[in-house]
């Protein structure tokens, strides 16, 4: 079909502007051709314009149900809502890969609008690197995982979307997390600009930390998305499951948050040179290795979706001359640190924001090791092991708890030097008295676990802490904002992790069961027709000990195209805790499998989630 | 003589390189106690001591072997060559059923009989774990 054509067609000329851009780019800066802003900016606008055809005819085809089109044929299907066939275009491997394309010339175009400040040279240094990520994006796209490719004969029906897919948080996790993934490469190439054009300086800094917060933000929320998708979709009652999947796009969120914080030290102090470098590389390699890593199906995880070695290799191949260029850059255009006129003092806000990338590099390599260590052992030995949620919580606790109180520190103190005569002691104080309050509370809820006081001591700690300088100093809310919020994070997983109570086991229509203070009753089971499935819902009422009935629903969909069943948990959110029901069917007999958990403070996870990011955004704003 | 600020730095990167070490080692020594392994019935068969330690059995659901009690299930792994019992309390994934792949991660009784908590749920209904999938290309 032309509308298959167009959006090839169009790929392909985008692929060729790349590589007539770059050589264009080269003799500019060579000073062979006069530098004509107006030119690069209608390649630049070309090219993102070509993008977006390609992009949108696949929308198009996935909207129509397009079945010579082999990617729609494999991923959608004629009976499925609207929505879903939208989204389905980026809920695949060929069109996920379109879709970062897409954000990449779009990013691109919009740092060059941006950047008119900065000097010429860095900006065309910039547009370089980037195109070369770009070109080496077409080039996978078109070769490896072409999502225009035909298939003769036409299908009549297409094989339709994986159904745990089918839901609105992972139709837009996808998307927002490559928000993330690509802004990290636009600081990646922005930093190999600026050592080799020599420009790395605070003027640099204020420019590229905008960069920064946009892609944390959309980092942040694209992992919180993911893990709100898992919480209510995978029914395992868990928001975090130490999978391969998740960790790898949990390590460059460290690196990113060590880089939003060094970063800063490089604006105020023209300090941290190389480090902020080092740091910008490391993200984007991991944000690559994790698409490679997800793709390429080595990682063996629940996650895992259908895939093929071939493009593994691709990508591979792709990130090791990336890295080797960036390193080759990075020791022959090495810039001087002025460690003469600037003494680092070891009391003073730069050795702080020193220790939180210590720690956030410590996170990264426990995570790193945890979850390449299976693959290296498997080729090493072809010994199959996996590492689980306890080798994480061993490594990471007791690191949070000096952790948080840094983070609480840290942030009153000031910069070059501080004198320790004017630490707060009354903070001290406040301190105690905390230690006071949550031994009472340990008490009363039979925590025995001595790590677990202290990591609540130190993350109230850091609430008290960050309220107070909320209020009484206002200078700096939008990092008070997120500090607070990550003291919450803590505090609620923590909470959420010693206090739920689950219940599961095998129930038969009209049985009850004895739950705690509460009786969990089985009343009945309907089955309906649905547009693209049928829903089997069954009702629980859940009786506490004060005769208070709540009503849960839980539901099976069995999808027609492709045959697999989904559970559809049913979760009563309120303040102080989250009820979770869930439940399967066992072979075709009577018998359910029902799990019931009572998860407090689940609802927190995300609402300090959202603050952490919304303290993000403040600063976001703040920058001109 | 060494001056003092070359006196510093070498102070600085002794505590650098001391703690890089210290992390390393610490990292590596609680992977060793909290790694799982993985293991076909087979290899169950010819183990030479039980291991105390959870382990992950993956292979395929026998036909005609999940069996519901009130509280728990049990079913029987297959890698078409030996055989292992599973007895399983807890949720089960929706992929879960006879005839296809399976992961339980739990601990070996005896070498016929494994106690599980766990089952691994995959995404996609065709999907074999690339362990079992070995499995069964080896036999």
């Amino acid at each position: 079909m032309l509308i298959t054509q167009i959006g090839n067609y169009s790929l392909i000329l985008g692929l060729f502007l790349s590589i007539f851009f770059i050589f264009y780019l080269i003799l500019i800066l060579y000073g062979f051709i006069k530098i004509k802003l107006n030119n690069i900016y209608s390649i630049l606008f070309i090219q993102l314009f070509s993008v977006l055809i390609s992009f949108f005819s696949l929308i198009y085809s996935f909207v129509i149900s397009n079945f010579t089109n082999e990617t729609v044929y494999n991923n959608s299907h004629t009976t499925k809502p609207l929505f879903y066939k939208i989204s389905g275009t980026w809920g695949n491997h060929e069109g996920s890969l379109l879709l970062w394309l897409l954000v990449l010339t779009l990013f691109i175009f919009l740092f060059f609008i941006d950047s008119k400040k900065q000097p010429k040279i860095y900006r065309l240094y910039t547009l370089v690197f980037q195109q070369i990520i770009i070109l080496g994006f077409f080039l996978f796209v078109l070769f490896t995982s072409n999502p225009f490719s035909y298939i003769f004969p036409v299908p009549l029906e297409g094989l339709g979307l994986n159904p745990i897919l089918q839901d609105p948080a992972l139709a837009i996790h996808p998307p927002i997390l490559y928000l993330g993934y690509v802004g990290s490469s636009i600081i990646f190439s922005a930093s190999l600009s600026a050592l080799v054009s020599k420009h790395i300086n605070n003027f640099w800094a204020q420019h590229i930390k905008k960069w920064i917060f946009i892609s944390w933000i959309f980092l942040t929320l694209g992992i919180m998305l993911g893990s709100i998708w898992a919480y209510y979709e995978l029914g395992w009652g868990g928001f975090w499951f130490w999978d391969p999947v998740e960790n790898v796009s949990l390590m460059p969120w460290f690196c990113l948050t060590a880089l939003l914080h060094s970063i800063l030290v490089l604006e105020k102090r023209s300090e941290l040179k190389s480090w902020t470098i080092i740091l910008s590389i490391t993200t984007f390699s991991l944000s690559m290795s994790g698409t490679f890593l997800v793709r390429s199906g080595i990682l063996n995880s629940v996650h895992t979706f259908a895939n093929d070695p071939g493009r593994g290799v691709f990508i591979l191949t792709f990130l090791f001359i990336l890295i080797l260029i960036s390193i080759l850059i990075f020791f022959f255009f090495q810039t001087e640190e002025n460690v003469r006129e600037n003494k680092i003092y070891w009391l003073s806000r730069e050795t702080s924001i020193l220790v939180n990338n210590w720690f956030m590099i410590f996170f990264l390599a426990v995570v790193f090791i945890g979850t390449t260590y299976p693959i290296f052992l498997e080729v090493l030995t072809s010994e199959k092991i996996s590492v689980g949620p306890p080798f994480y919580n061993k490594l990471l606790i007791p690191f949070l708890i000096p952790f948080l109180i840094f983070m609480a520190i840290g942030p009153n103190l000031k910069w070059i030097k501080n004198d320790f005569k004017k630490v707060n002691f009354y903070k001290f104080f406040v301190f105690i008295f905390l230690c006071f309050i949550t031994f009472i509370f340990a008490e009363k809820f039979k925590i025995k676990n001595l790590f677990t006081i202290i990591l609540i001591i130190s993350s109230l700690y850091l609430l008290i802490s960050s309220i107070g300088d909320l209020i009484f100093k206002r200078k700096n809310i939008s990092q008070n904002i997120s500090h607070f919020g990550f003291s919450i994070l803590i505090l609620s997983i923590v909470l959420n992790g010693i206090l739920s109570k689950e219940f599961s086991g095998n129930m038969k229509i009209g049985e009850e069961v004895k739950f705690y203070n509460e009786i969990i009753k089985f009343k009945k089971v309907e089955t309906f027709n649905r547009e693209n499935y049928k829903s089997v819902i069954a009702t629980f009422e859940i009786e506490n000990n004060k005769k208070k009935l709540i009503l849960l629903k839980p539901e099976l969909r069995i999808y027609n195209q492709p045959n697999i069943i989904t559970s559809e948990a049913d979760i009563k959110s309120s303040f102080y805790e989250d009820k979770f029901l869930v439940f399967s069917v066992l072979k075709k007999n009577n018998i359910f499998n029902v799990r019931y958990q009572v998860k407090p403070f689940m609802i927190w996870i995300w609402v300090s989630t959202l603050l952490i990011i919304f303290g993000g955004f403040v600063r976001l704003i703040k920058i001109k | 003589m060494v001056g003092k600020k070359v006196k510093l730095r070498i102070i600085f990167l002794s505590i650098f390189l001391i703690t890089i070490i210290l992390s390393l080692i610490l990292i590596l020594k609680s992977l060793e106690n909290e790694i799982v392994y993985f293991i076909s019935p087979t290899e169950i068969k010819n183990l030479s001591e039980l291991d105390k330690n959870k382990i992950r059995v993956g292979g395929m659901v026998k036909e005609g072997s999940i069996k519901a009690y009130e509280n728990n299930i049990s079913f029987v792994i297959t890698d078409f060559k030996n055989e292992i019992t599973v007895s399983f309390t807890g949720a089960i994934p929706n992929l879960f059923a006879e005839g296809k792949g399976v992961v339980a991660e739990g601990i070996l009784r005896d070498r016929n009989y494994l106690v599980s908590k766990k089952i691994l749920a995959k995404h996609d209904e065709n999907y074999i774990p690339p362990e079992v999938k070995e499995a069964l290309e080896k036999k």
